[in-house]
């Protein structure tokens, strides 16, 4: 038997109290792709970082192709032929794609002869794995799912064998997820030894030859693909039984609270992101806007939140908002009775410097209940987030720590306490479960059908086609700004809703836009 | 916990950076020949060993409290207001227009108007910058710092043409009258029958600047503008989902930020000089971005650092006075407690900090027997 591609024996590594990977052993056979999964900060992205060379382990050891080898940068893993591509990509977007192949990697001070040489490996590499690109391209010119590509060549430009893909899917479409699976496949039909990090339990089932398990810093198992399930994998994740699908009823739609018309929306740079759509979200009922990052889903968001500007009529519960952003802020809107959970809870949701008490009453921290005279009433407030996170189950339950020592899921059910609590008439929620723990996606999930329940319409917006397809009464697809279609989520499927999401209409010739 | 205790990052961390710099400031004094432990022996005797030396170390630490309010609460909006020389040089003018406008009986009446006068102008020589930023995205660090010299040359002028009475020689204003001259610490003290030296400058404005600092701590801490303030400062992107107009808080943090800036010149144009001299701010707007810096842009942090550099200039000039120390070199001694309490911060806090931690853990290990987790 062959020495395995990658070993690692009882690898740690510590981040001040955090023990980010605990005495870990992985073993990867040549030419196979071996999967490893695990929730967020279970450990894989520091794992991979030490086989990368950006985190040096406090204690273990590596051994490439049965050596002993020391990474101490990502000089010495590419020298070990170890090719890395990451989530968000490392590319200088005018630059041409040749350019961005040699970066880093040109022979001697003239570039010519460089360009040359990678011209020519370029056309080698494509012919020998389907790797078409055309080197001349502008880097921004081309779509994500391309701009990948020329990371996995870059790899290959510098003789990597093995290589590593971090959550390489999380910004594609599913046609380009296929696409980009029928080439690791190509790949390890040559020999090339592929890792790849994903939290998606489908695309573990559907391309790996094994799978490892991570789970708080530990490696809880490694099995062959074919003898494992979904359901198997998610237990071993998260460490008890999971729920993967959503129990809900079906709805019972009643009028319509919100109402969009001919909505466009301009962002700063002047491009036009949402181009004239029309919805209608009605009370009780979840609608599920579909699409890839970036296809104007965010704008949209923003402007039913009323923080940017928009041309068209917006009518909640038969009023008009104000659009142009004179008349009205996110605090007009959350007076209206519009609750906002946004995408990036990060970044817009919270504040990750403030407490806990502070994040639950940001946004309303004007309010009666939130002031007493001039002053706020931060006894008020205290008491009722301790509340809020006692009914909302957030870990640890401590209103005055601050924001960003709370892990994603528990993040996320701060600012969801906030804005279901208030007992709004329509709910916009973004990216409900991005960066959460399978275990808080459940709890999560069933705040939203609750509260859909409760006869409040619910706006989501998600990139995980999973979740649209479970939560959603109605599914609308957004494509280039605009909305593609809405489907039923009983009469409509993955691949269908993948081709909208793509921008073509199933059953005709041709993209639109 | 992933953190230092608390009285670690308040004390621990600010003393270790004044002995680094007291440390470096003997060496420079060795340099050049001296006594170091005289030197300092000079300085505590000069600034805290008479009630003469405490009077002029709380007139200094007054203004220093006034400036650092300033540029702290700019701060939390994130906002870094270096103008504070020139706000408080119009602050100045404010004043002494107020004090010259009217033959004031008694000075409660006329400390009440000045404060406004002060306040008010002070907060309209950072209004122009605060709404050149807000509106025109012209960068705040250099609008307030050119509003400064504008500032020094509008005084010079106004002080040869107009303020100056015809007659006078030197350029400043008239005396202001006798109705509008401040209780000195002094006074206040025989009341209570306190004696305290009578030479000092110390006033009534220290009670100011101690009112100004718990003001500051309720409205950045305990209302909803504060909250917005620094909502705003931590982070603009969840500023504007809350509806937090970045255009306001701009406007109105740098309108209180000038406005604190201005009332300073109540400790030194009113209370002290009695009328308005050029250059009456002498380098407290700059003292200020340290002490703000160096106080965590707390109140209380502010006050205590306030009366450190109150101090350092007081004791500054007596060592001078007593020894061949030139003066400069009390500057460089200024400059080095600037320069590891401010700018080199983080070299002493991530050490001590990352001390705490590991003693941490170890304690734990020890508590549950088992490796730390």
């Amino acid at each position: 038997m062959t020495a395995p591609a990658i070993e690692l024996k009882g690898i740690s590594k510590a981040f001040g109290p955090v023990q980010a990977n605990k005495d870990i052993s992985l073993s990867v056979q040549p030419g196979t792709i071996h999967g490893i999964i695990g929730e967020n900060g279970a450990g894989k992205s520091t794992l991979m970082s030490i086989l990368y060379g950006f985190y040096k382990a406090d204690a273990g050891e590596i051994f490439i192709r049965g050596n002993k080898t020391q990474i101490p940068d990502s000089q010495a893993a590419i020298a070990a032929g170890i090719g890395m591509v990451f989530q968000h990509f490392k590319l200088v977007e005018n630059f041409t794609v040749l350019e961005n192949i040699i970066l880093g990697a040109e022979d001697g001070a003239l570039l010519t002869p460089s360009l040359a040489k990678a011209r020519r490996l370029l056309k080698e590499l494509a012919d020998d794995y389907g790797l078409n690109v055309d080197p001349d391209a502008l880097v921004e010119t081309l779509s994500v799912g391309y701009q990948q590509r020329i990371e996995i060549l870059k790899a290959l430009y510098r003789q990597a064998d093995i290589l590593i893909l971090d959550e390489p899917t999380g910004v594609l479409t599913p046609a380009e997820a296929d696409q980009l699976f029928r080439i690791l496949g190509r790949l390890r039909e040559e020999g090339k030894t592929i890792i790849l990090i994903t939290h998606k339990l489908r695309e573990i089932m559907e391309i790996t030859d094994t799978v490892s398990v991570m789970r708080r810093g530990q490696m809880t198992a490694t099995v062959k693909t074919a003898e494992t399930s979904p359901t198997e994998l998610a237990e071993l994740m998260v460490g008890r039984k999971v729920l993967l699908r959503v129990d809900k009823t079906p709805a019972e739609p009643g009028a319509p609270v919100l109402e969009v018309e001919n909505l466009r929306v301009t962002d700063k740079k002047g491009v036009e992101r949402v181009k004239g759509i029309n919805f209608e979200v009605r009370a009780g009922e979840i609608l599920g806007i579909a699409g890839v990052a970036g296809n104007g889903q965010s704008e949209l968001l923003e402007v039913l939140g009323g923080y940017q500007e928009g041309q068209g009529t917006i009518r909640v519960n038969g009023t008009d908002i104000d659009l142009t952003g004179r008349h009205s802020d996110g605090q007009s809107r959350r007076l209206r009775g519009i609750s906002h959970v946004p995408e990036d809870r990060q970044r817009e949701g919270l504040i990750m410097d403030f407490m806990a008490w502070e994040n639950t009453a940001f946004g309303y921290h004007k309010d009666a209940a939130y002031t007493s005279g001039l002053l706020t009433n931060n006894i008020g407030i205290r008491q009722d987030t301790a509340e809020k996170m006692e009914r909302f189950d957030v870990r640890p339950p401590n209103p005055k720590l601050a924001a960003k020592n709370f892990s994603g899921g528990n993040q996320q059910k701060i600012v969801l306490a906030r804005e279901i609590e208030r007992n709004p008439d329509l709910l916009l929620i973004g990216q409900p479960t991005r960066g959460v723990d399978i275990g808080a996606i459940e709890f999560i999930h069933q705040q939203i059908v609750a509260l859909r329940d409760q006869g409040k319409a619910i706006l989501l917006v998600s990139v995980e086609l999973d979740e649209i397809l479970s939560l959603s009464d109605r599914i609308a697809v957004m494509f280039d700004g605009h909305i593609m279609g809405e489907r039923l989520p009983s009469e409509t499927n993955e691949q269908e809703l993948g081709l909208l999401m793509a921008g073509v209409e199933p059953g005709k010739e041709g993209t639109a836009a | 916990m992933d953190k230092m205790p608390r009285w670690a990052d308040v004390l621990l961390v600010p003393v270790i950076s004044l002995l680094l710099a007291a440390i470096l400031s003997a060496i420079v004094i060795l340099a050049i020949g001296e006594n170091p432990l005289e030197a300092l022996g000079y300085m505590v005797e000069g600034a805290l060993g008479s009630s003469y030396g405490w009077g002029y170390t709380l007139y200094y630490a007054t203004n220093f409290t006034f400036t650092g309010l300033a540029v702290a609460i700019a701060f939390h909006a994130s906002l870094f207001n270096i103008g504070g020389e020139g706000q408080a040089t119009l602050g100045g003018l404010g004043v002494a227009l107020v004090c010259l406008a009217l033959p004031w009986p008694h000075w409660a009446l006329a400390l009440p108007v000045a404060i406004i006068g002060g306040a008010l102008f002070g907060a309209a020589w950072a209004f122009i910058p605060a709404y050149l930023q807000a509106k025109r995205g012209s960068h705040i660090v250099i609008t307030t710092i050119m509003f400064n010299y504008i500032a020094f040359a509008l005084i010079i002028y106004l002080l040869n043409n107009g303020l100056k009475p015809i007659g006078q020689m030197e350029s400043s204003s008239a005396r202001f009258p006798e109705g509008a001259n401040l209780p000195t610490l002094h006074e206040m003290l025989a009341v209570i029958g306190i004696p305290f030296s009578k030479a000092p400058p110390v006033n009534i404005s220290l009670f100011l600047a101690l009112l100004a600092a718990w003001g500051v701590w309720v409205l950045l801490w305990r209302t909803p503008l504060g909250f917005e303030i620094r909502a705003f400062g931590k982070s603009e992107p969840a500023g504007k989902y809350a509806g937090i107009s970045p255009t306001k808080i701009i406007l109105i943090t740098m309108v209180i930020s000038g406005g604190l800036a201005g009332l300073m010149a109540i400790n030194t144009v009113m209370g002290e000089a009695e009328r308005l001299v050029n250059n009456s701010v002498q380098n407290a707007g700059f003292i200020g971005i340290a002490v703000a810096l160096m106080g965590r842009s707390h109140p209380l942090g502010i006050l205590l650092a306030a009366l450190l550099f109150g101090f350092l200039v007081q004791g500054g000039a007596e060592l001078a006075f007593w020894t061949s120390i030139p003066t400069e070199l009390i500057i460089v001694i200024q400059a080095l407690v600037i320069l590891f309490t401010g700018a080199l911060d983080n070299m002493v806090r991530m050490p001590v900090e990352a001390f705490f931690v590991r003693r941490d853990r170890a304690r734990k290990a020890r508590a549950t027997g088992a490796p730390a987790e």
